[in-house]
């Protein structure tokens, strides 16, 4: 009678065990599977048509052939001056956080506050500089789209270079500061020196993220049919335009959206794969 | 020499305080700016503008109840879809997958988080929604035609496009996101607990459901927190295949916006003072139920933190 009641119970456990472990494989599977489905019709659709044509020419008219060489040159200038805008701020508001004041209440404040606009929607970020520039200045431009990006830029870099600082060993610190460096020097050339590579890293993660960013860009840097370098006026963009392309009715733009974001996401998954290797060199 | 030295310490020591009260002064802009350039429509619509489902540019008469609605429930639908979906293939990672295999699916799984949102918006219009309406739609409304409740939340027409649609990219989106977070939370549970539980007899779905995830509740639900924080401000990938209707519709079938989506129609086109205030009104709305869910996942991720004697307190 027990035997078989707790033969009866196995049986149970065993096959509720199967039962959720084949769900789980199905839910690993259903993930890949529609990840892949989306990496394949990225290049199924991006592929077709591409030429070089889409790096030299600019964005046509409906109907007409073009390329989307205004679009990338737009991109990467406003990509180019976030970097460098957000770089440096964000390094440094990093440093303070795991060099100055590591445990003060301020750096929680920052900690907090810089977590959330790490995860605030892009299209607040949109609408803040909206206000604050393009409202002023009168018209849409460059400028804008690259102070945009310096936002959602800023809090990426400040995340990695904090992470990336607290692993150096304070013994490294100690070390530096008993052979008489002052603190400016043992940040300089110990602890960044240390952490260059996580620093790099999260640089190139944050290039990444904004090289596909949209929603900030729709009203800041707007876009521009034509070549123009000037930041000062409406500038081209990729996300712009695949979105602006995408949303038509003509063909021939769709097919242009296409190969748009198969460059971004090309570049997008280079530059995190590059950023892998990095920081599989440090670790 | 020492003065000097000194002296450049602290400049340096101001310079990164500066940077620091940067970030904050950013977060401050962003709220001021968005206070103050909705202050037209508060005035206007006072706490009206919260329970109206009317958005007319028309009239000017606009209310924040449908792009809300379609928001939190389109929000809703993809968590019920990616945490399930998440927490399984964190399972099949840690417990499941062979060995070899285990790297390189996190590395994919990593890496698809990355891919911008915007991609997730064309595939979902130009291959998922048409697939959907030819397919899976009608089946759905076929079936549930007769089942009382359901046979009003998925009724057709099926149009390809609508609140389901959306919810379901956002689904597909955040999973990646959710099931990375939840994996390196399972691998802070201490292995002798695992393996004390599996000493005892317990199958592998008793060690993830009795030890496991007891054990990593606070960081699976604040990783969960953090993708919910994520869906709900997701513009671009539901501004695509939403279908931008401002109205409350039973059907989840039914084309519907959400308050990005409708921020990034309606911005750049709006005329009228009013008509720009309410959707910089709605952008405010919008950063205050982030803040709360970004918030709340914070402060549970940081209890973790600390408790697994992280260096980040």
């Amino acid at each position: 009678m027990t035997a078989a009641r707790s033969r009866r119970i196995r049986r149970w456990r065993m096959a509720r065990n199967g039962f959720f472990l084949v769900l789980s494989v199905m839910a690993a599977g259903l993930g890949l599977l529609s990840l892949t489905l989306i990496l394949y019709s990225l290049f199924y659709h991006g592929l077709h048509g591409l030429s070089s044509k889409v790096f030299t020419e600019m964005t046509p008219p409906p109907g007409m052939d073009g390329g989307l060489a205004n679009a990338i040159f737009g991109s990467f200038a406003m990509s180019a001056v976030a970097v460098a805008a957000g770089t440096p701020i964000g390094l440094l508001a990093g440093t303070y956080l795991a060099e100055y004041g590591r445990y003060s209440r301020f750096s929680f404040l920052v900690r907090f506050v810089n977590d959330i606009l790490l995860s605030a929607p892009s299209i607040i970020v949109g609408l803040f500089i909206y206000e604050v520039m393009v409202a002023r200045m009168g018209h849409f431009s460059g400028w804008a789209g690259a102070a945009a990006l310096t936002v959602i830029v800023i809090p990426v870099v400040v995340r990695t270079t904090e992470n990336m600082l607290l692993l150096v060993p304070n013994g490294l610190r100690e070390a530096a500061a008993a052979l008489g460096a002052p603190r400016v020097a043992v940040i300089k050339v110990v602890t960044w020196r240390a952490a260059r590579a996580g620093i790099v890293t999260g640089v190139l993660l944050a290039i990444a993220r904004i090289s596909g960013e949209t929603a900030p860009l729709l009203f800041t840097a707007l876009n521009n049919q034509f070549w123009s370098t000037d930041m000062n006026q409406p500038l081209a963009n990729l996300p712009y335009v695949i979105y602006q392309f995408a949303m038509s009715p003509y063909d021939d733009w769709h097919r242009l959206a296409w190969e748009g974001a198969l460059l971004i996401t090309v570049a997008v998954l280079a530059l995190s794969i590059i950023a892998r290797i990095l920081e599989g060199k440090r670790s | 020499m020492v003065r000097r030295s000194g002296f450049r310490d602290a400049r340096f020591h101001l310079l990164t305080a500066t940077a620091a009260i940067i970030v904050l002064g950013i977060f401050g802009g962003v709220i001021t700016a968005l206070g103050v350039g909705s202050m037209p429509a508060i005035r206007a619509f006072g706490f009206d503008f919260l329970t109206t489902e009317t958005w007319n540019p028309v009239t000017e008469k606009f209310g924040a109840l449908a792009s809300m609605y379609g928001t939190v429930i389109s929000s809703f639908i993809a968590m019920l879809i990616a945490v399930p979906v998440g927490i399984g293939i964190a399972i099949f990672l840690t417990e499941i997958c062979p060995r070899a295999l285990r790297r390189l699916i996190g590395i994919a799984i990593e890496l698809l988080a990355g891919i911008p949102s915007i991609i997730y918006g064309i595939w979902g219009l130009f291959v998922f929604a048409p697939i959907f309406q030819a397919t899976a739609q009608p089946w759905i409304i076929d079936r549930l035609q007769d089942v009382p409740v359901l046979q009003d939340l998925f009724a057709g027409p099926p149009y390809g496009i609508g609140i389901f649609t959306a919810s379901l990219i956002l689904s597909i989106m955040i999973l990646p996101f959710i099931s990375a977070v939840t994996r390196d939370v399972f691998e802070t549970v201490p292995s002798t607990q695992k393996e004390a539980a599996y000493a005892l007899g317990c199958t592998t779905w008793e060690v993830m459901w009795q030890v496991v995830l007891p054990f990593s509740r606070p960081g699976v639900v604040g990783g969960a927190m953090l993708a919910l924080g994520r869906a709900l401000g997701e513009t671009m990938a539901v501004t695509f295949v939403i279908g931008n209707a401002h109205r409350i519709t039973e059907s989840l079938f039914a084309p519907g916006t959400s308050i990005s989506a409708t921020i990034a129609n309606e911005f750049s086109e709006a005329v009228g003072d009013l008509y720009y205030s309410s959707l910089i009104e709605l952008g405010l709305i919008l950063f205050g139920i982030t803040f709360i869910v970004l918030a709340v996942a914070q402060l549970m991720l940081r209890a973790l933190e600390r408790r697994a004697g992280g260096v980040a307190a």
